[in-house]
């Protein structure tokens, strides 16, 4: 949130998940790949799907309709696993589509009103509205910090 | 040239010769009559003070020159040697240490020095003795050599460099042949060649050099090498400024003349007369040093420095290799076709060697972490006013060096342990009827794939009852149980968290926080820690430690759809069981193990791996042990054994139960590596 209003233009990777869009800061996107094996890791939280070998490197994956509580539906040829780069954390999310690339003006971002409440507000930087597209900014860093404590918090 | 390309020759020479004079130091105390520890230490100190002065770091010249001075003084027996005065040269030497940290990381090397300088200085007036100046210190500063212009040249010159020195005499510029002979004993031959250079270019114009540059460069050369400068300064401050340069021997500058320069040309390639004098003293010198340099050259020549990160990009490179490797051999024996599977064989009795050589050159040996303890237990020792004698064997044993760069920590915690609570008071000890003197020994060696580690001490022991007290008062165990515990098992509660017996909370250690640490930093390398403990005879803490970390071989197996790794050294065998051999005792499944009761651990419901039951007779099981404890892993199917790659599952998916880690295969997807200390409780 204060990093878009400093720094009025960003670039947004956008992309969908049960029909409704969503954007990333495309700093933090590594990559986008198609669906590839997963490797399940036990004993995690079911949003975290296993791991993933990207070129040497494994890399935790977190599908992110399980994360928002969405139902989940099985991965087809549309299905996308974005790599994003959160400071020192490299994690995967898988959507169903990967949409664009799209500059944003940062101070167009209204705050997230009440009634769209599906997803918690933490991890939602805001809404945006740009030619009768609405688009859901998340705040990766939060979605990967939040999800840490929690699963920590579940007593591994 | 620049001087930041000779930073971490600094760096890394000053450290070694910190590391030098702690060793010393800690001779000397023991023998405060051996006047060559003193100059030993003299030298080192000398070496220092003019390095840093070089480099320009004034705080760290100025306080090794106060030590310096001191040392002098005890040299000419003037300071008797005391523990308070060895302590106070200490002092100095962790003030040098932090300096020389603090510019290895990037700062300018300056610290408040003047308390400890004021120190030394008193000591210093107290010994009776003036400060010696400059002057008078014979140790660094060779001969100087002033010729006047009669001296003849060195080097010849052909004509564009005779015109160049012509038309600079006529500016007003003087040209000089200096020779500079570098000490025998000096190891880093072109930094010094460097800083002459940086001396004379800020004089005046090298114009010509002997040995040529590039072979300066290489060290390509004995001890002396001889540079022609154009310069407006007098012979003697340009002698003198070289003399500044430490390990310098000697200088002797010899002025070129016009004359002497057609007269050169005349004699064309003809040997060079030269003055008697001149000509005697450089065939001494480089006789003497033509012998003592072959004599290094032959150990110089077969090490190389390699910046660490390099060796680190070789390991990744060669561990993507490896990945590929596997996949290879996949791919040929799919294909069974002859040739290939010939050359793919070969290739990876190539690779195998090339990994071995790799993983050797990663290895340091374990004295890179050791040599610091000496001086670390002196100083614990004397503040707890114990008397202990520390020995360290076996400082050659090498380890990988990322186990190396995590294991001085643990180490240390366990010497301030043995030191705190192990050794007793010298009067207790005398009492004991043990010798005053309490004995730490710290020793380390090879023994199959792993390094083992021993702290050992003579001191009092582990308290059983002590330790049980506290573990029922902390709710680790309950007083029914104790009685039956054996004495091992009641010294492993000291490795539970929030555990501490010390009576009192000092500062060495007992802050409770302090085993458990140790115990799962050595853990998180692949290692194991035991201990063992006799009352009133002592404990001994051993370290167990993998020899490397980044590949390992282990047995692969499936489980359902699944595949794991389970490292080999963690394996005692493989077996195939009849469903109708396990028992039961209290709910959990065992089998009998060559007359053990072993636990048998389900890992498909461990792992909680989806897919269809599998209704057979007979059970794959491998058997499995940490430290004297066994389980038997169930597993579906062996798959065989293979050299794989550790990696780690990131920084997000960290402490994952019973897993240590992922690796990639040969068909390029991930399995992961059973942790099999976490499953045997």
């Amino acid at each position: 949130m204060i990093d878009n209003t400093t720094e009025k233009l960003t670039k947004i990777v956008a992309f969908s998940i049960n029909d409704k869009e969503y954007g990333v800061d495309v700093q933090n996107v590594v990559s986008i790949e198609k669906m590839m094996p997963i490797t399940r890791v036990p004993n995690v939280p079911t949003y975290i799907k296993g791991v993933i070998n990207l070129r040497g490197v494994i890399i935790p994956i977190i599908d992110l309709r399980s994360r928002f509580q969405i139902e989940e539906k099985p991965y087809d040829e549309h299905t996308r696993i974005i790599i994003m780069k959160v400071k020192d954390k490299r994690v995967g999310l898988i959507v169903d589509l990967a949409n664009d690339v799209i500059q944003i003006d940062g101070e167009k971002l209204e705050s997230q009103p009440e009634i769209i409440g599906v997803e918690k507000k933490q991890y939602i930087d805001g809404i945006m509205n740009i030619e009768d597209r609405l688009l859901i900014i998340l705040n990766i860093e939060q979605i990967v910090n939040v999800q840490l404590s929690k699963r920590n918090e579940g007593g591994m | 040239m620049e001087m930041n390309q000779y930073l971490e020759v600094f760096i890394e020479e000053s450290r070694e010769h910190l590391q030098n004079c702690n060793e010393q130091l800690l001779q000397l105390e023991k023998n405060p009559d051996n006047l060559a520890i003193v100059s030993e230490v003299f030298r080192s100190a000398h070496t220092l003070k003019g390095m840093s002065a070089t480099m320009g770091y004034d705080d760290m010249a100025n306080l090794t020159h106060q030590m310096e001075n001191v040392l002098d003084e005890i040299r000419n027996g003037k300071l008797p040697v005391t523990s308070e005065l060895i302590d106070l040269i200490f002092i100095a030497m962790d003030q040098l240490e932090s300096i020389v940290e603090s510019i290895a990381s990037g700062g300018d090397g300056t610290a408040d020095v003047q308390d400890t300088m004021d120190q030394l200085k008193t000591v210093g007036t107290k010994g009776g003795l003036s400060v010696p100046d400059e002057g008078n210190r014979k140790e660094g500063k060779g001969k100087i050599e002033t010729k006047e212009e009669s001296g003849s040249l060195k080097l010849t010159y052909d004509s564009y460099e005779r015109t160049v020195l012509e038309q600079s005499y006529e500016q007003g510029y003087s040209a000089y042949e200096i020779t500079v002979t570098l000490r025998s004993e000096c190891l880093l031959k072109s930094a010094r060649v460097y800083m002459v250079f940086n001396i004379l270019e800020k004089l005046g114009d090298i114009i010509k050099s002997k040995p040529s540059v590039d072979q300066l460069e290489e060290e390509q050369f004995d001890l002396d090498f001889t540079v022609t400068v154009l310069t407006r300064d007098s012979k003697n401050d340009l002698v003198k400024k070289i003399m500044k340069v430490s390990e310098v021997e000697s200088v002797s500058a010899t002025k070129i003349a016009l004359n002497q320069l057609q007269n050169e040309q005349n004699k064309k390639e003809q040997s060079i007369p030269q003055t008697d004098r001149v000509k005697k003293r450089d065939t001494d010198t480089t006789a003497r040093g033509q012998t003592d340099a072959k004599k290094q050259k032959g150990n110089l020549h077969k090490t190389i420095r390699v910046n660490i990160d390099r060796l680190d990009e070789l390991m990744n490179l060669f561990e993507e290799l490896v990945i590929d490797r596997g996949r290879l051999e996949q791919i040929s024996k799919e294909l069974s076709h002859p040739e290939l599977t010939d050359t793919v064989e070969k290739m990876s009795r190539v690779s195998s060697n090339l990994q071995s050589i790799i993983l050797t050159m990663r290895m340091v040996p374990v004295e890179t972490v050791f040599n610091r303890f000496p001086k670390m237990v002196r100083q614990l020792a004397r503040e707890l006013q114990k008397k202990i004698n520390l020995q360290i064997i076996g400082q050659d044993t090498e380890l990988d060096r990322t186990v190396i760069d995590q294991i001085g920590d643990p180490i240390v915690h366990l010497l301030r342990n043995s030191i705190d609570h192990g050794i007793e008071m010298p009067e207790e000890r005398i009492k004991k009827g043990k010798p005053e003197e309490g004995s730490i020994e710290l020793k380390a060696y090879h023994s199959g794939n792993h390094v083992f580690i021993e702290i050992t001490d003579d001191g009092a022991g582990i308290d059983r009852e002590k330790v049980l007290e506290k573990a029922v008062r902390k709710g680790i165990v309950t007083e029914e149980k104790i009685a039956r515990l054996t004495d091992k098992e009641v010294y492993d509660f000291i490795f539970s968290s929030g555990f501490s017996t010390a009576e009192k909370i000092t500062d060495i250690s007992g802050r409770g926080v302090g085993l458990d640490v140790v115990k799962n930093t050595i853990e998180s390398l692949g290692g194991a820690i035991t201990v063992q403990s006799e009352r009133n005879r002592g404990t001994r803490f051993t370290i167990q430690l993998p020899l490397t970390l980044t590949i390992i071989s282990v047995m692969l197996v499936e489980i359902k759809q699944e595949k794991y790794a389970i490292p080999l050294t963690s394996i005692i065998e493989t077996a195939i069981i009849k469903r109708s051999e396990i028992q039961y005792a209290h709910e959990q499944p065992v089998i009998d193990f060559r007359g053990k009761v072993v636990p048998l651990i389900y890992l498909k419901d461990v792992f909680q791996v989806p897919g269809e039951e599998l209704a057979d007779d007979f059970l794959s099981i491998v058997i499995v042990r940490k430290g004297e404890k066994m389980a038997a892993l169930v597993v579906d199917s062996f798959i065989g054994q293979q050299e794989i790659v550790l990696k780690s599952l990131g920084n997000y998916l960290t402490n994952v139960f019973a897993i240590s880690g992922a690796t990639i295969l040969g068909n390029g997807q991930v399995a992961l590596i059973i942790d099999c200390n976490a499953l045997i409780k």
